[in-house]
């Protein structure tokens, strides 16, 4: 996937010289992940540029380089330390728009590695997307193989608006697909319909859509699925959520971040709005814990699997 | 009205020990024989250390791990200089510094275990834990040294950043406060000349770090960092000014890492082998081992001894984190609150039902 990601950032460089790359060791080094691999050495200093270690400045510079009509692809090295540069997607990037009746526009994309399963250090291994999607004016993308992120990171670049995207890093180098370079752009706000069924509703996103398949393959053909992936956070596909679970009557929602006031909060909440009376079963959801994720050695015994989403799934289909 | 200076500023550059070990003796600052062999001693530990720990990494017994060898003199001299009540708050290469103040080696190798035991300090020294969110615990440690103030407390916080650290907000906000509150608090900036790939010269256009402590009113100096001497002295005077409330210090030591930032990295993909040649013969343990030997008070029959105390010293710290019970799920949810809320209850009894690791 990461080679996917510096495919996307090459194609969308060449169509557009106004799209820029920055962060943290972004050049010369190609990023941690060497997701921007080579594209210095392609597009040069002056389009991919090391930055000074400073997310504050990276998103803030970021901000007013969009203000004066660049498209900036910021990289934050990890989600963990995006909190300095917080402050300026908050309260900058997240409401120029709005505050400059629709003067100021940001056609930001922050990308940042985040999520766990790759036995990392303390700070590199969270899913705060949640924050995120909370933020009013912002839209936050997440891809679930290499062919979602080559599309969605297109479509991203290309929105007109501040897009968080935000790149499972168990899945950088889990996944193998091959993506050819005249893949179209996916659309971001709209979910995907990844195996239909009309028994039960399975949502998920990112890494988690990954183990939600396992889940459902072991399943067999016991029941018939319906897979939803998410790819956009917010705003949320509510319409492809809502018709789906209308026709199963059963939802199991999956993610691998804390389980209050998270993304499945919120679809449950929808799924309470517009579709209560067709439930046969009460929504489950199979999360994180509330808890600070831990160091490597339980990492597993945090992140939900395949055993967690298929005794779920059981669950509901008791009903 | 014409145009007038009204301010000039001077920077100082300290060096004690060259290369070869060669000591200019007036500057030679006070520290007992006895001492600098157990400076030397735990600067050899903390080096064996990094390559046990480096090899343990790559058998997959431990995960990522930041190496710190060439940097251990800047680790080591500011700890030297500090009482067991003074605070010592490391960035993440600081091992030699917190070896000297007693933290158990298998704490590390806990930490890099994936096990959040190892960040307790199990020490009678104020040690605070690594830190990866650059230079976070710059603030902190300026409110520990405000707290120190505020209590008149005769004591004095050393907190360390690397050289990326100077371009985040938190450091300027760190000095500043400091100054204007003339807390007891000496800011130490590795200057190991690259955050992972990013060299100096693209962090920033000034041309030390040092002189960014002169902006707030700090005095500041920048000194030879693998010159464990020049480190001990430096940090020797911060103190004494800290104790009459003269406020913050920021040294500058200037060194290299003689490795990789991380495990995860290839530092071949944006430094030069001759580079790296160039600054091993700048190694702070080679020069203090000419020193000791020249004033005959180490010998390498020493040397050999203490290689192999040092082997059995690291083998007994990975047996206790060995033998250490795997974490369970408890260990996730129980220092969350002082008192575990419902929900967490429930959830801790959902993590114990589909319980991974023995």
């Amino acid at each position: 996937m990461a080679q996917a990601i510096t495919q996307a950032l090459e194609a969308e460089m060449q169509a557009d010289e106004k799209v820029l790359v920055l962060g943290e060791d972004v050049g010369l080094n190609g990023g941690v992940f060497r997701a921007t691999d080579g594209l210095q050495k392609t597009f040069g200093e002056q389009r991919v540029i090391d930055t000074p270690l400073a997310e504050s400045g990276i998103i803030g510079t970021s901000v007013g380089l969009s203000i004066y009509g660049f498209k900036p692809v910021a990289e934050i090295q990890f989600s963990g330390f995006m909190y300095p540069g917080f402050n300026q997607l908050v309260t900058a990037a997240a409401r120029l728009r709005n505050r400059t009746r629709g003067e100021f526009t940001i056609p930001l994309v922050v990308r940042m590695p985040y999520g766990g399963g790759i036995r990392a250090l303390e700070h590199h291994s969270e899913s705060m997307e949640a924050l995120y999607a909370h933020i009013p004016g912002l839209k936050v993308v997440i891809p679930s193989s290499p062919k979602e992120a080559y599309g969605l990171l297109r479509a991203a670049i290309q929105d007109p608006d501040p897009v968080v995207f935000m790149e499972p890093k168990r899945i950088y180098r889990a996944i193998k697909e091959e993506v050819k370079e005249d893949q179209e752009p996916i659309p971001l706000g709209k979910a995907k319909i990844t195996k239909e069924g009309d028994e039960c509703t399975v949502i998920a996103y990112g890494a988690m859509h990954w183990v939600a398949q396992k889940a459902i393959a072991q399943l067999g053909y016991k029941y018939h699925i319906e897979l939803i992936d998410l790819r956009t956070i917010s705003p949320l596909d509510t319409e492809t959520i809502i018709k789906s679970v209308k026709k199963t009557g059963r939802c199991v929602i999956t993610h691998e971040a804390p389980r209050s006031y998270g993304v499945a909060a919120e679809i449950i909440a929808q799924i309470n709005e517009k579709a209560l009376y067709e439930l046969q079963a009460p929504v489950e959801r199979v999360t994180g814990y509330d808890t600070i994720m831990p160091y490597y050695q339980n990492e597993t015994n945090y992140i939900p699997d395949e055993e967690k989403i298929v005794a779920a799934i059981e669950r509901v289909m008791k009903e | 009205m014409p145009r007038k200076t009204i301010a000039n500023f001077e920077l100082e550059y300290l060096q004690i020990m060259d290369e070869t070990g060669s000591v200019d003796q007036e500057l030679m600052p006070k520290i007992e024989k006895e001492r600098l062999k157990e400076l030397y001693k735990t600067m050899l530990l903390a080096r064996t250390f990094d390559t046990k720990l480096l090899a343990l990494q790559r058998q997959g017994r431990i995960g990522t791990f930041p190496q710190a060898t060439g940097q251990e003199a800047a680790a080591i001299g500011p700890a030297a200089c500090l009482e067991k009540d003074d605070w010592y708050i490391p960035s993440y290469r600081e091992f030699a510094g917190l070896f000297l103040r007693k933290m158990p080696l298998s704490n590390v190798i806990l930490s890099f275990s994936g096990d959040e035991r190892g960040n307790k300090n199990n020490s009678e020294y104020k040690n605070y834990p690594l830190t990866f969110p650059i230079g976070s615990q710059l603030p902190q440690a300026t409110g520990i040294a405000m707290g120190m103030q505020l209590e008149k407390k005769k004591n004095v916080v050393v907190v360390y950043c690397g050289d990326g650290a100077t371009s985040e907000g938190d450091f300027h906000e760190s000095l500043n406060f400091a100054s204007v509150t003339k807390a007891p608090i000496i800011f130490i900036v590795q200057n190991n000349q690259y955050a992972i790939s990013t060299p100096i010269k693209l962090q920033t256009s000034s041309q030390t770090f040092a002189q960014k402590g002169i902006a707030y009113d700090i005095p500041s100096i920048k000194v030879d960092g693998n010159d464990t001497l020049a480190m001990f002295a430096a940090t020797q005077e911060a103190i004494q000014r800290a104790k009459l409330h003269q406020g913050p210090t920021l040294i500058e030591a200037f060194t290299y890492r003689i490795c990789d930032h991380t495990s995860a990295d290839d530092a071949k993909r944006y430094r030069s082998e001759e580079e790296l040649e160039s600054w091993k013969k700048k190694d702070p343990l080679t020069r203090l081992k000419i020193y000791l030997e020249k004033e005959n008070i180490w010998t390498d029959k020493d040397e050999q001894q203490t290689e192999k105390e040092n082997e059995e010293t690291i083998a007994k710290a990975i047996e206790e984190a060995d033998a250490l019970p795997a974490v369970t799920p408890e260990d996730m949810f129980q220092y969350m609150y002082e008192d575990m809320p419902d929900n967490l209850k429930e959830q801790l009894e959902d993590c114990k039902k589909f319980k991974k690791n023995e």
